[in-house]
């Protein structure tokens, strides 16, 4: 399946809804969107993996250099993922341990009350 | 059994038609449904790898990628880089993945070998037989 890519803005946060395949191919889409989104100002950044169907390591490096960015900046970066085939995927690499890893957006959100008003 | 070959420019845009055959012949090949997205995810990361490796050194020959449809089923990719480029494949522990000084190149190759090593039981690495070049030959089980 195609990327798909869409953003919307909910209590403060600047949620990225990401759904298809992400790869070697189709991985500097995301690449440019999250930069975009990190240059328009926005500090709280949540991504939705929730209609994701494959995802590799070079999907995983973007989102990585996503974190990256927003933690040299003072924002967050949360991720929502709760597929077992993806969060296998977090887990074999080790990267469960280095983002903060969410069932759900409203879950991601309130992880962070105080995001609301930051922004 | 059934061998099939697939050749491809090293382009990002074919890992995907690599690994849409790779999961078809596993298929046909009798490897568990539970295992195809493993199966999908490793040949694609192996391609990954490959077209990696013909891009920095300016390679223009095509990855080449052998599936058999037996028991077990055996996918081997094949690059033409240098072979000097195929060590240093290791997987990062968590406290160098998010790393400032890590190279984006740095983290996706440690991370694409871990999930090659961590979703293949059955991996090896090495050299190509004849001219430069390293072949990934990855193997799982089939049901017959």
């Amino acid at each position: 399946m195609e990327l798909s890519l869409a953003t919307r803005a909910v209590a403060g946060h600047t949620v990225l809804e990401v759904g298809g395949e992400v790869d070697v191919y189709t991985a500097p889409r995301l690449r440019q969107l999250l930069l975009e989104v990190h240059e328009s100002g926005a500090r709280h950044v949540v991504v939705d993996l929730g209609r994701v169907d494959f995802l590799d390591s070079t999907g995983l490096g973007v989102l990585v250099g996503a974190l990256k960015r927003l933690r040299a900046a003072g924002g967050t970066f949360r991720l929502v993922c709760s597929r077992e085939p993806l969060l296998k995927i977090f887990r074999i690499t080790a990267l469960d341990q280095v983002f903060p890893l969410y069932d759900s957006v409203e879950s991601a959100i309130a992880a962070d009350p105080d995001a609301a008003s930051a922004q | 059994m059934a061998t099939v070959r697939l050749s491809f420019s090293p382009a990002p845009v074919h890992v995907r038609t690599a690994r849409l055959v790779g999961v078809a012949v596993a298929r046909r090949a009798g490897v568990a449904d539970e295992l195809l997205d493993e199966v999908r995810l490793a040949i694609g990361e192996a391609c990954t790898r490959a077209v990696a490796l013909h891009n920095q050194y300016g390679l223009r020959d095509p990855v080449e990628v052998e599936m058999r449809d037996d028991d077990p089923y055996t996918v081997r990719v094949i690059d033409r880089a240098p072979i000097e480029a195929s060590i240093g494949l290791a997987a990062l522990p968590p406290d160098e993945l998010a790393n400032e000084s890590l190279t984006d190149e740095a983290l996706t190759t440690g991370v694409g070998f871990a999930l090659l090593a961590g979703f293949v039981e059955d991996l090896q690495v090495r050299p190509v037989e004849e001219g430069a070049g390293t072949e990934v030959r990855m193997i799982w089980p089939t049901r017959r």
